[in-house]
C-alpha cells in the first residue's frame, strides 16, 4: 500500500508542477526547495516559486523495452524516454501513440494523461503524464490556464498492425 | 593518515547458489580472508559489510552483526557495519574499512561484500535493483536499470557513432576472461555476434549487454602497511580510495554520456596515487551492463570522450595495449552480486598484483583500478592498488 | 461577454488510438464478421490501450474544451462525469479528473450512471446549475470503455471514447433552447454488481427501448419546440449501431443529409455514454451560426433526453485548431489484431505473479 506516497505527488504526475528559482531563474522539475545551480545555494531557499511545465518537450533519448518492469507487461513493447522540455527540465517518461519504429531522437511531443500503475486488481490507481507525439495541427496556440498541459494525440493514418 | 595494505583476500563462486544461504557465503569469504592473512580473529578490530538489499531479498535486516555471530565472533562483541550504496556497496564498504585503518581507529578489519539473489524470482530481484535509480521519477514511469542505460547507450551512438558491435565486443571479452576463472557464474564463451542477436531487453541492449542476477561473497583483510609483512609476503598497497557521487536521476545529469561521479572520483584517485591511467596494467571496470563499460573508460581517462567504441574495435584493453580490463570477467561474465561486486573486484587485483591469478594473469602488473558504480551513476568508487615492492 | 441563454461553451472530444474491425471480430467466433459488420453499420470499432480508462479518456476531452474555450479551470463549479465503466465501483472518476484538470478544490463533482446517456442525463444537471446561477461552468463528460462478452453480438459494436461540454452562460456557441426527457421502467440492458459483462434483452432492445425512447423524446420536443424536423439543420440520436440511428432517424423524417455529421458509429464503434456527444462534437466541428440542431440520447433501462440547441454567432470565433477534429478520429486509428485486443481488454486469463 503506497497510496499516500503516489496521492502527494499528483500536483507533479497529474499537472507537470515543477519550480523556478527566484534567484537565477533556473527550473525544476520535481521542485526543489534548494536551487542546485545558484553559486550559493543557501541564497534560494524560499525562494523557490511554483512552476508548471507547459508539457511540450523534444526527445533526446529513448529506448524501447522489452523486458518490463512488474505491473507494465501489458504494454510490451514499450517506448521510454528522455523528454527535454520546453521550460529546460529533462524528464523520463513513456512515449504512448508512438510505433517503435517511428522514434527518433528530435520527436517533439507533448505530456498526455494515462493510467501509470495499478496496486493488482482490487487496488489504487494510479494516474500520471506521459508523453505523445506533437500533431502538427495541434500547433496552434495554447490556451487556457498557462500551465495547463493540452493533450496529445497521435492519429496514425497507416492501417499498420500493432 | 597512514599506509593500509590488503593482507588477504577471499571469494566465494558467483553464481546461482542454490543450496548455500547467505550466512554459509558471507562467512566463506570471510574466513579466508583471514586464513589468507594469517590472522588470529582475536586481533581483528572490526568488520564492514557491503550489502545493497538483504531486506528486500531475505526479508532479514541487520545482517552485519548476522554474519559476525554465525563467524563465531558474536563474543568478540566486535563492530560490525554494513554499508548500502546500490551496486558500489561492496566498493563503499572497503573505503569505510580503509579509512578506519588508515586513521588508526582499528588496526585490521575485515571487509566483506555479499548478495543473495536468487531467494526471489526473477522479476522480483530486478524491481529490488531497479530501486537503485529514482523510484518516485524514473521507475514509476516504467524504466528499469537496462532501460536507462539503453538511453545512454542510445545517446553515445546518437552522438559519438558508436556501433552495436562497439557495446557487443565487451561481453565478448568478459565471457572469454571469466571461461579462465573457477569462480565465475558464467564460463562459456560468447562472440560478438551472439550478444548483438541476444534477446532484447531494452533497445539497444540485449540480455548479453546485460550482467547477471548472482549469489556470492568475497572479502579482504586490511592493515597498516607498516606491519604487513609480519602477515604476508606480498602486501598490496591501498594507493587511493575515492567516492564520488551525483543526481540520483540520470535525466538530471549534466551530460546523459559522462558519469561524473566517475570523473570526480577517478581524478581524486590518481591525484591520491600520483599516478596516471596509463600507470595502470589492470582495471576492474563496472561493466553491469555493456554501455556502462565503455563510459567508464573514457570517465575513468583511460579513452576520451566518445573514443570507446573505437578502443573496442581495436581490441585496446582486451590486451593489446597497456592496460587490461575485467580479467575477472567482468560484472557480466564473473557475475554480480551487488553488494558483493566491489569487494570482488579489488579480490581480483589482489590476485593479479600477487601473481596468483594462474590462467588469466595479467604479465607485470603493478598498478590496479578498481571502478563500481552505484545506480546509474548516483555513486562512483575508485580504487587504486600497488604491489609494495 | 457575450451573455446569453444557458448553452454550450465549450467541447473537446478524445477517441482511443486503436481500432478492431467485425471481420477481425468474426473471424475469431466462427461468424461472418463482414455481414455482421455490415447488418451493424460497424466498419470498426475504437479499443483503449492498456493504460487508458475513462478517466484518462475523460481528462483528455475536457483540457481540449477547456483550452479550446479558454477557460479558467478554477472557474468550473460543478463537474459530473456520465458512465457505465467507471474505473472504479467505489471512488469517483469526477475528483480525478477534476484534479488533473486544475478545477479542484471549489467545486461539486459526482459520477453518473445511466448506460448510454449518463452524459445527456449530466448536461440536464449543469444547465440547471448554470441557469440558475448557482455555477458559471459546469463540465458535463460522457465517456465509456465499454465491453461485450467475448462472442456476443455487443463484442463488434462496445468501443471506447468521450465527448466534454463546459456549460455556461458567456460566448455560448450553442445555446440550449429547450431540453425534455422520456423515462419508464425497461429492462433491455443492464450489468448486474460484480459482473464482468453486460447481459441483454437481443431484439428487446429495439422496439419497446430504444425506438419507443428516442422516437417519443423526439416528438415530445417537436411540441414542446413547436417544431418539425424542417427547422433543424443537423439531428443527433443515441447510436448502439450504424443501424438504429439511421432508421429512427428516417422515421422521424429527417433527411441523409440532416443525420450526415452525427453519424460517428460507423468508424468507431458505439462509444455508449460519449456516442450522442462525439456526434454532436461532430455536428459542431461543422455547423454554422444559426442552424437548429436535435439531439436525442437514450439510455438503457431506459430513457432519452433530447436537447434543442443552436449555434449562435460566437460559434464563428470558436478555436478548433486546439486538440483534433472529430473527423480526424474517425478517418485514423491503428488496427489490432484479436490477439492484441484481447490482450489489451483484459480478456486473457493471467496468472498470479
Amino acid at each position: 500500500m503506497a497510496i499516500a506516497r503516489f496521492w502527494r505527488e499528483t500536483p507533479r504526475r497529474y499537472n507537470l508542477g515543477g519550480s523556478r528559482c527566484l534567484v537565477c531563474q533556473s527550473v525544476y522539475f520535481p521542485p526543489r526547495t534548494v536551487c542546485p545551480t545558484c553559486s550559493t545555494h543557501r541564497q534560494s531557499i524560499g525562494k523557490m516559486e511554483p512552476l508548471q511545465l507547459s508539457g511540450d518537450g523534444e526527445v533526446v533519448s529513448y529506448t524501447v523495452v522489452h523486458e518490463a518492469a512488474i505491473g507494465f507487461e501489458m504494454q510490451v513493447p514499450y517506448v521510454l524516454a528522455l523528454v527535454r522540455t520546453t521550460e529546460g527540465p529533462l524528464l523520463t517518461g513513456q512515449v504512448v501513440n508512438v510505433v517503435p519504429d517511428e522514434m527518433r531522437v528530435g520527436l517533439k511531443v507533448r505530456a498526455t494523461f494515462r493510467k501509470l500503475r495499478e496496486e493488482g486488481p482490487a487496488g489504487v490507481i494510479h494516474y500520471g503524464y506521459k508523453f505523445a507525439p506533437r500533431e502538427e495541427a495541434e500547433a496552434g496556440p495554447r490556451a487556457g490556464r498557462e500551465a495547463e498541459p493540452a493533450p496529445a494525440h497521435s492519429p496514425d493514418v497507416s492501417r499498420a498492425r500493432a | 593518515m597512514r599506509d593500509v595494505a590488503i593482507l588477504g583476500t577471499g571469494m566465494t563462486k558467483f553464481g546461482e547458489l542454490w543450496d548455500r544461504s547467505f550466512r554459509e557465503i558471507g562467512i566463506e569469504a570471510g574466513f579466508q580472508a583471514l586464513v589468507d592473512g594469517k590472522l588470529s580473529s582475536h586481533d581483528l578490530g572490526a568488520l564492514y559489510l557491503g550489502n545493497m538489499a538483504s531486506g528486500a531479498f531475505l526479508e532479514q535486516e541487520h545482517i552485519a552483526p548476522l554474519i559476525l555471530d554465525y563467524a563465531g565472533l558474536a563474543g568478540h562483541h566486535l563492530p560490525a557495519i554494513r554499508v548500502e550504496a546500490g551496486g558500489a556497496s561492496g566498493a563503499l564498504a572497503l573505503h569505510e574499512g580503509y579509512l578506519a585503518v588508515a586513521s588508526g581507529a582499528y588496526d585490521f578489519v575485515v571487509v566483506g561484500g555479499a548478495e543473495k539473489m536468487t531467494d526471489v524470482s526473477d522479476t522480483e530481484a530486478s524491481r529490488i535493483v531497479d530501486a537503485t535509480a529514482d523510484t518516485e521519477w524514473e521507475l514509476v514511469f516504467g524504466a528499469t536499470l537496462p532501460s536507462l542505460w539503453a538511453m545512454v547507450a542510445r545517446k553515445h551512438m546518437h552522438e559519438y557513432g558508436t556501433l552495436r558491435e562497439d557495446l557487443a565486443a565487451l561481453p565478448a571479452h568478459d565471457h572469454l576472461m571469466a571461461s579462465k576463472n573457477p569462480l565465475a557464474h558464467f564460463r562459456n564463451k560468447v562472440s560478438v555476434d551472439q550478444v548483438v542477436n541476444s534477446g532484447m531487453v531494452a533497445d539497444p541492449l540485449g540480455l548479453l549487454d546485460c550482467s547477471p542476477l548472482s549469489d556470492g561473497a568475497a572479502a579482504v583483510l586490511l592493515g597498516p602497511m607498516e606491519s604487513a609483512r609480519k602477515y604476508t609476503d606480498t602486501p598490496i598497497r591501498i594507493a587511493a580510495s575515492q567516492i564520488a557521487c551525483d543526481t540520483m536521476a540520470l535525466h538530471h545529469r549534466r551530460d546523459l554520456t559522462t558519469l561524473d561521479s566517475t570523473v570526480f572520483a577517478a581524478k581524486r584517485a590518481f591525484s591520491q596515487a600520483r599516478r596516471k591511467p596509463a600507470d595502470i596494467q589492470v582495471a576492474e571496470i563496472d561493466d553491469a551492463y555493456s554501455i556502462a563499460g565503455l563510459v567508464a573508460l573514457e570517465d575513468l581517462g583511460f579513452v576520451a570522450k566518445g573514443e570507446a567504441g573505437a578502443a573496442m574495435r581495436d581490441g585496446r584493453f582486451f590486451g593489446k595495449g597497456t592496460t587490461m580490463i575485467n580479467a575477472s570477467g567482468g560484472l557480466k561474465a564473473q557475475g554480480r552480486p551487488f553488494g558483493a561486486v566491489g569487494v570482488a573486484q579489488v579480490v581480483e587485483l589482489v590476485r593479479q598484483l600477487r601473481g596468483e591469478a594462474k590462467d588469466r594473469q595479467v604479465s607485470g602488473a603493478q598498478v590496479g583500478l578498481a571502478h563500481n558504480v552505484g545506480g546509474t551513476g548516483a555513486t562512483s568508487a575508485v580504487t587504486i592498488l600497488e604491489r609494495a615492492n | 461577454m457575450q451573455h446569453s441563454e444557458a448553452g454550450i461553451v465549450s467541447y473537446g472530444v478524445y477517441v482511443p488510438r486503436y481500432r478492431i474491425t467485425p471481420a477481425e471480430i468474426g473471424q475469431v467466433w466462427g461468424v461472418d464478421g463482414v455481414a455482421m459488420g455490415q447488418g451493424l453499420n460497424i466498419e470498426r470499432k475504437s479499443v483503449p490501450a492498456p493504460d487508458e480508462d475513462t478517466v484518462t479518456i475523460s481528462t483528455e476531452a475536457l483540457r481540449v474544451a477547456l483550452a479550446r474555450g479558454r477557460i479558467d479551470p478554477q472557474e468550473i463549479g460543478a463537474l459530473y462525469v456520465g458512465s457505465e465503466s467507471h474505473p472504479y465501483a467505489v471512488k469517483p472518476t469526477a475528483t480525478i479528473v477534476a484534479h488533473a484538470v486544475g478545477a479542484t478544490p471549489s467545486l461539486t463533482a459526482a459520477d453518473f450512471e445511466f448506460a448510454c446517456k449518463a452524459g445527456t442525463a449530466a448536461i440536464q444537471t449543469c444547465l440547471g446549475l448554470v441557469r440558475s446561477e448557482m455555477i458559471r461552468y459546469g463540465v458535463a463528460i460522457g465517456t465509456d470503455t465499454s465491453q461485450g462478452a467475448p462472442g456476443d453480438a455487443l463484442e463488434y459494436s462496445a468501443s471506447a471514447g468521450g465527448g466534454a461540454l463546459v456549460i455556461g452562460r458567456e460566448n455560448v456557441i450553442a445555446s440550449v433552447n429547450h431540453t425534455v426527457s422520456y423515462t419508464t421502467d425497461t429492462p433491455d440492458f443492464w450489468r448486474r454488481e460484480g459482473q464482468r459483462y453486460p447481459s441483454h434483452g437481443g431484439r428487446f432492445t429495439g422496439e419497446p427501448a430504444y425506438f419507443r425512447h428516442v422516437g417519443e423524446c423526439a416528438k415530445l420536443m417537436f411540441k414542446q419546440a413547436g417544431t418539425t424536423t424542417k427547422d433543424y439543420a443537423h439531428a443527433v440520436f443515441h447510436q448502439p449501431n450504424g443501424k438504429f440511428p439511421r432508421r429512427i432517424g428516417t422515421q422521424l423524417g429527417f433527411t441523409d443529409d440532416q443525420l450526415r455529421y452525427g453519424m460517428v458509429t460507423p468508424r468507431i464503434g458505439n462509444t455508449y455514454s460519449a456516442a450522442a456527444l462525439i456526434g454532436l462534437a461532430n455536428v459542431l466541428d461543422h455547423a454554422k451560426p444559426g442552424e437548429r440542431i436535435l439531439v436525442v440520447g437514450y439510455g438503457s433501462g431506459a430513457g432519452s433526453d433530447a436537447f434543442d440547441l443552436t449555434v449562435t454567432d460566437a460559434a464563428a470565433q470558436y478555436d478548433r485548431s486546439i486538440g483534433l477534429p472529430v473527423q480526424q478520429y474517425l478517418d485514423s486509428g491503428v488496427e489490432l489484431s484479436y490477439s492484441v485486443y484481447a490482450k489489451f481488454r483484459g480478456k486473457i486469463h493471467m496468472g498470479e505473479a
